[in-house]
């Protein structure tokens, strides 16, 4: 049976390939120095929702929340597969912490209509929180499934999952509708496909029309370029507070009760050295005492 | 910034930049009408280049990071013959899994039948990509060129069954050609077609052998449909799906491209159907199919070399001796330039062919369109098309010959720049090395694209190029280096008009070295042509022509003096 998915993406700087130049005095990050990308566990939800797709058939529908130029992200998902794109943009929504992204999140996938899984990744490389994903499910009403790293069986409306912990793996069952929060190790995204980047390649907001024109200047107008993308079925849409229906003082900065108080620039540094003999009763003795201490295993 | 295999090669995009194409893609997708009935259809020329920016830029992507960073496993696991099957590498079954999920397959195949209609040229820089990245895959890869053949000779049945698998990936391809006998005298071949009158349908019978990706699902397969013929004439190409008829009864243990498997394959009563006409399987089938092929080895020769040579320039720039590195000293950094100025000069002349062979394909369909249509024959169409054709004919064997041979080279400076280390297995510039031996032996030895352009060549066949290249206006800057080159060309006509009316056997004594000849004035011309535009290219060219120029003119010192040994001589040497 077919079923609906709504997979939660998000656009952050590349944080894994930082170096001297992009770290301020302050220790924070220069956001602008950095190049965005797609938060990489959220491709791995997005390929997760994908084979969904093909083994149970359905639709595929990515929303992100973010400034016009998160549109990449929902482009790069329409390449990789994505039925549908929605786009988040307010300037309202700025300043959001994870209690008012979530907010958000979850008035924008109930607006989509009827849903099976909500798929997100296990958490972005900026924050770090983890938190997005379990709230949007609390504040949608439903169960959650942290830590997923492979759908073992989906059948009517029950779905059961391999989830990978610390110490070990968990297998559980729920029932749908259910949000799935899911880690690196679950899959290897595929790459963009040739003939959906070519079929894709015009996809765009409203807000990019004009950059649009300027790459492609044979369609004269802005008109003239909506009345085709929205032939081609290309125009991604925008949605703003107001359509959510949002009430304010829940929306970004006014909505997010975190608030930083203080950044520290940790350095860490290698507190003692100990040299461990070369031998096989050396190493053993080293691997009995990371286990010991639950380093390892 | 990740790393991409189209866009870290500023050469390769330089020429794709530049590849002369409009008027052609214009043909191919007939105004740009295709672009109402196919998503994917450019609707103009700047369209159909960003759609080649985008297709090369994904397949760099996976190139770079799926397929480069196994190739070492791919070549040590290798393909393995098991049960009466074959076993691609894990590596080799991971690239080819990136390839289907990409869905990049089905590149110069039609609209229609799910191809992307590309043009050769695009076509090449990809195989050039796949094989600088592992040089034993360009053979599952570049086997594309079998749906091409059965696109261009096979009926609409046959093509509207096959193609669209080819497209999808679901398919790959092998040209069954030739037998223990029948090696590059494919007029010898023996395997047998018979048809059976009452139901008109074929069946083969034969032992083929060295069959490069024989496992493939779809066979293309040379065999004699006339019993009693005894040469090319008695020859048709069939169609085979691999089936339990066709039994794989080997595969052949190697010195390079391990991934690839070399198959001996026996057809016992096997189902065929018969591809184009019959009796004209060596002549136009195998032919196309060849020439194809051809190309797409020297883009693979290319692309080994690109690979052994950036591995050489970053070992010569780390490793130090007498306190500094060895790129700097003048022996190893002369190495590296030679490298890098045939790279760029085999590039361009791949560029230069297939934009030819693209120019023909192009002409040839309008001129079929047109007579499809009942409308007379187009004066224009049919000269550009014979002109195509004549230069495709030529420039296609001198691009296999000097791609290959110009590997070969580079890949042995590229194991010497490394020393010792190099000739050990945990560095890939002994993989290069094994992997590009087969370029100039397989699809075709160097002698025999040697004897391919020959023909055309001493009879003043490049004068048409050349005429255009020589017209040019070069600026003062370049005139030097232009000057020289009319000299060597004045001696190369020269050279060919010596040999024009000779006997067959001192034309070909002296072949290889017209030929080489050939290519070093071609390739002159056409770096020269990119210095105009590029201002570093001006450098590039110089070293180019200082370090071959020379050379041609002492081959032209044996083409002149013309003193073939004799006969006996050959044979008292030889006792």
């Amino acid at each position: 049976m077919p079923y609906k998915s709504v997979v939660l993406i998000k656009q952050v700087p590349d944080t894994h390939n930082i170096t001297g130049k992009v770290m301020t005095d302050e220790g924070t990050i220069d956001r602008a120095a950095l190049p965005a990308i797609f938060n990489p566990e959220d491709l791995n939800a997005l390929e997760m929702a994908l084979e969904v797709r093909e083994r149970h058939g359905g639709t595929v529908t990515v929303l992100t929340m973010g400034p016009p130029s998160a549109a990449e992200i929902l482009r790069e998902s329409l390449y990789r597969g994505a039925d549908g794109a929605v786009l988040l943009s307010d300037r309202r929504f700025a300043g959001a912490d994870t209690l008012a992204t979530s907010y958000a999140l979850a008035l924008a996938v109930r607006k989509l209509g009827a849903f099976d899984l909500v798929f997100c990744g296990r958490q972005a490389i900026d924050g770090d929180t983890a938190q997005v994903g379990p709230q949007t499910a609390e504040k949608l009403g439903i169960p959650q499934i942290t830590y997923a790293e492979c759908v073992l069986a989906l059948e009517g409306g029950t779905i059961v999952v391999k989830r990978a912990l610390d110490h070990g793996t968990e297998t559980v069952e729920c029932s749908l509708p259910c949000l799935l929060t899911v880690v690196s190790s679950a899959n290897e995204p595929r790459p963009a496909s040739v003939r959906r980047r070519i079929a894709n390649k015009l996809a765009a907001t409203s807000m990019e029309y004009k950059a649009l024109l300027a790459k492609w200047p044979e369609f004269g107008s802005e008109e003239a370029l909506d009345a085709f993308l929205t032939e081609r079925k290309l125009k991604i849409p925008v949605w703003t507070a107001a359509e959510l229906g949002a009430e304010e003082a829940k929306l970004g900065l006014a909505g997010s009760p975190t608030q930083v108080y203080k950044v520290n620039f940790v350095v860490l540094e290698s507190a003692e050295s100990r040299d461990v003999p070369p031998t096989r009763e050396g190493m053993a003795a080293l691997v009995d005492e990371l286990m010991r201490e639950y380093i390892v295993g | 910034m990740a790393e991409n295999f189209y866009l870290d090669n500023p050469d390769l995009r330089f020429r794709m930049e530049g590849a002369a194409l409009s008027a052609i893609v214009d043909l191919k997708e007939k105004g740009y009408s295709t672009a109402a009935k196919y998503a994917n259809a450019p609707r103009n020329y700047a369209d159909a280049q960003d759609n080649w920016r985008l297709i090369l830029g994904i397949l760099g992507d996976i190139c770079a990071n799926v397929i480069a960073p196994r190739a070492a496993e791919a070549d040590e696991e290798g393909a393995v013959f098991h049960n009466g099957e074959v076993d691609y590498a894990a590596a080799t079954q991971a690239a080819i899994e990136a390839f289907k999920k990409s869905e990049i397959l089905g590149a110069m195949l039609p609209w229609e039948y799910g191809g992307l209609n590309l043009p050769e040229t695009v076509y090449q820089a990809m195989v050039e990509m796949v094989s600088r990245a592992e040089g034993g895959l360009m053979t599952i890869f570049g086997l594309q060129e079998i749906a091409s053949t059965i696109s261009e000779f096979g009926d609409d049945e046959m093509k509207a069954r096959v193609l669209p698998r080819f497209a999808r990936g679901e398919v790959f391809g092998a040209m069954v050609l030739t037998e223990p006998d029948a090696g590059s005298d494919l007029g010898a071949v023996q395997t047998k077609a018979s048809l059976d009158e009452a139901t008109g349908k074929w069946k083969l019978n034969g032992v083929k052998r060295f069959i490069t990706n024989g496992n493939a699902h779809i066979h293309l397969v040379l065999a004699r449909s006339e019993e009693g013929s005894k040469d090319a004439r008695g020859l048709s190409m069939f169609l085979v799906e691999r089936d339990k008829s066709v039994k794989i009864r080997r595969i052949e243990n190697k010195l390079g491209i391990h991934s690839s498997p070399t198959c001996e394959l026996q057809y016992t009563d096997t189902p065929a159907l018969l591809v184009g006409k019959r009796r004209f399987g060596l002549m136009r089938c195998a032919m196309a199919l060849m020439n194809g092929a051809r190309l797409a080895v020297a883009a693979q020769a290319l692309g080994i070399s690109e690979a052994a040579y950036r591995e050489a320039l970053r070992y010569a720039g780390e490793r130090l001796q007498f306190g500094k590195p060895v790129s700097t000293l003048p022996a190893v950094s002369r190495m590296l330039i030679s490298m890098k100025g045939e790279i760029e000069a085999a590039r361009a002349l791949i560029f230069e062919t297939s934009c030819q062979v693209d120019a023909l394909k192009a002409y040839e369909a309008k001129q079929e369109e047109l007579a499809a249509a009942g409308a007379p024959l187009d004066p224009a169409v049919v000269a550009r098309k014979k002109r195509a054709s004549n230069l495709a004919d030529m420039l296609t064997p001198m691009s296999k010959y000097y791609a290959t041979e110009m590997g070969n080279r580079v890949c042995y400076k590229g194991m010497q720049i490394h020393g010792g280390v190099g000739y050990m297995r945990e560095f890939n510039a002994e993989r290069h090395y094994r992997d590009v031996r087969i370029t100039n032996i397989y699809e075709g030895t160097s002698q025999l694209q040697v004897v391919a352009a020959l023909g055309k060549m001493v009879g003043r066949g490049l004068d048409v190029l050349i005429d255009e290249w020589e017209a040019l206006d070069y600026g003062s800057a370049l005139a030097p280096v232009r000057a020289e080159l009319s000299e060597l060309t004045a001696l190369f006509r020269k050279c060919c008009d010596e040999l024009k009316d000779k006997d067959r056997e001192l034309i070909d004594y002296f072949g290889t070295d017209l030929v080489e000849m050939g290519c070093v004035v071609v390739n002159s011309w056409l770096l020269l042509r990119d210095a105009i535009t590029l201002e570093r290219k001006r450098e590039l060219v110089r070293a180019y022509t200082a370090e071959h120029l020379p050379r041609a003119r002492g081959l032209a010192s044996a083409i002149l003096a013309g003193e073939m040994l004799s006969g006996p001589s050959r044979e008292a040497i030889l006792a």
